[in-house]
């Protein structure tokens, strides 16, 4: 329906739009085709996997008391991985939230090392420590706090940048300087919701950290990958299941204290 | 006393907000602002404690520019300055008493407030605040758990731990039901009267505006078209600030509402 002369016309998609849609198709495809010459060789491996499964039982259950001291070590990577990544993604988020940080002096650097952190795996930081700081859980706790900070930031702003304004309108108009505007107008508004981030971050890097030995990091990874190596799969089924332990456990208690805080 | 010299406000996009405007309000007066939608009421409002910033022109309070004041001076002059807003503005997961102890950071320093050591006269400011607006029993609830127009009793309890001398008012009944509009209107005209501080509300409804009203400003695309006493203000002085007859939902009833 075309409107009548003197109304506005609804303005045309512009062609950027139509630019980002086709490309977004063509990304859809390729990668399509792409896993489809995978898919052949996942079910040619099939019968491999079963092979790896059949050698799993029956599990070596006195390996659990060599790999506990590594699992403690795992967590306390996760740990302390958490608590420096949002030590420090709190202040960058508000420096990358448009609507705390309003001059772009200080909004685009912040973003710059946001979406940097980001860029590089965890893995990626992990091999980079270890070769820096040596094998160890130090290594993988360096590269937990990077991973973190990354996730924890980008969360923190995106939803930092979606809290009411009228408080912090308030906040300006009471004559609260910008640190008092924060604490008073942001903070409380976040608080809650960014807990839950972190809570959620050290789930994910349990899982994260149980990995990272592979790479000389530290913690249980190391196991993992040298039973792997020796082929006694029935050791790698007690490290899988007792990592599925803990992370199901520390879901659960994570989980519980989410659903408080809101 | 309020006072504006020449004050214009361009939009960005070219829309005039203020278009010259002169006006001088004395303290202790209860100023209602009225015009239609987009007249430019919150533009004043808002120019008044610089939410909003005017292109040209100056405004003084008690004397002093708050135009050319920065950093520290313009903190210390908006705290003087209480602002209630059509949609409360509070922290809602926060305490009733924490939102209006939030009226006082200006007084203290930031590391102060930051660690909520407010000292004891700032606790029963904000105490007697909240009982003023009949607050007191709410203290310690989350101000998600009031109604509308308690949320607006804590907001105004806010501006009074402020110990503002002015208090702006955009619209503050705007989203409220007839009865707490009174409720809230009343607090704010007894604030008025029994502390003397200027006020001054932007309202929709005429007859609130006449009946609250000392003095009627009405606006009409950024400029004054009427100002006088509220018993100046007939029905015929709003149809010439609207452009148009009075229509029925610019009433919100008469005072047998209070009835109810
Ligand atoms: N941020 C802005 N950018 C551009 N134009 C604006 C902005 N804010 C307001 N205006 C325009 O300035 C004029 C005055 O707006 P203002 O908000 O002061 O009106 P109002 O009288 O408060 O209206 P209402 O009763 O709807 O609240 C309007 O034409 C409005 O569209
Ligand atoms: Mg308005």
């Amino acid at each position: 329906m075309k409107p009548s002369e003197g109304y506005p016309v609804k303005p045309s998609p512009s062609l950027k739009k139509w630019m980002t849609l086709a490309l977004l198709l063509a990304l859809l495809w390729l990668s399509v085709r792409e896993t489809e010459a995978s898919l052949s060789e996942l079910i040619g491996g099939i019968p491999e996997m079963g092979k790896f499964i059949a050698k799993m039982f029956p599990p070596d259950w006195k390996y659990l008391r060599v790999v506990l001291k590594p699992m403690i070590e795992t967590i306390q990577m996760a740990i302390l991985g958490t608590t420096f990544g949002a030590i420090f993604a709190l202040p960058i988020s508000f420096l990358a939230a448009s609507n705390v940080t309003k001059g772009w002096a200080l909004r685009t650097p912040a973003r710059f090392i946001l979406n940097l952190s980001r860029t590089i795996p965890d893995l990626l930081f992990a091999a980079l420590f270890a070769t820096v700081f040596g094998y160890g859980p130090l290594a993988g706790m360096l590269a937990l706090s990077f991973f973190s900070f990354g996730i924890l930031s980008k969360w923190a702003y995106e939803a930092i940048e979606t809290i009411d304004n009228g408080p912090m309108e308030a906040m300006t108009a009471v004559g609260a300087n910008k640190l008092q505007w924060i604490y008073f107008g942001v903070i409380p508004q976040v608080l809650a919701q960014f807990v839950g981030f972190v809570m959620y971050m050290f789930e994910i890097n349990i899982r994260a950290a149980a990995i990272l030995g592979i790479v000389g990091a530290g913690g249980i990874g190391i196991y993992l990958n040298r039973t792997l190596g020796m082929f006694r799969y029935d050791q790698t089924v007690v490290i899988i299941l007792f990592t599925l332990v803990i992370v199901l456990a520390i879901d659960a208690v994570s989980s519980r204290i989410r659903g408080k805080l809101i | 006393m309020i006072e504006f010299k020449q004050v214009s406000k361009v939009y960005p996009g070219g829309t005039v907000g203020l278009n010259n405007i002169d006006l001088k309000i004395e303290a202790g007066e209860f100023v209602v602002i009225v015009g239609l939608s987009g007249a430019g009421k919150s533009t004043l409002l808002r120019s008044i404690n610089r939410l909003h910033e005017i292109t040209s022109g100056d405004i003084r309070i008690d004397g002093k520019s708050i135009t050319s004041a920065e950093g520290r001076q313009l903190r210390v002059m908006r705290r003087g300055i209480g602002m209630i807003f059509q949609s409360f503005n509070l922290v809602k997961r926060s305490s009733v008493v924490r939102n209006v102890l939030a009226g006082r950071v200006g007084y203290h320093s930031t590391l102060r407030t930051m660690l909520g050591l407010f000292p004891k006269q700032d606790m029963e400011l904000a105490f007697s605040a909240l009982q003023r607006v009949n607050m007191l029993e709410k203290a310690y609830q989350r101000a998600d758990q009031l109604s509308g127009g308690q949320q607006q009793r804590v907001s105004i309890a806010r501006a009074l731990a402020q110990e503002a001398k002015i208090i702006l008012a955009d619209e503050p009944v705007a989203s409220l039901d007839p009865l707490t509009t009174r409720q809230v209107m009343d607090d704010l005209r007894r604030i008025n009267r029994e502390m003397g501080i200027t006020t001054i509300v932007n309202l929709h409804f005429v007859d609130l505006a006449r009946e609250y009203a000392t003095r009627i400003i009405g606006v009409r695309a950024g400029e004054i078209v009427f100002d006088g006493p509220a018993t100046e203000a007939t029905d015929e002085v709003f149809s010439a600030i609207y452009g148009r007859p009075v229509s029925e939902d610019e009433r919100l009833g008469g005072r047998n509402v209070e009835a109810i």
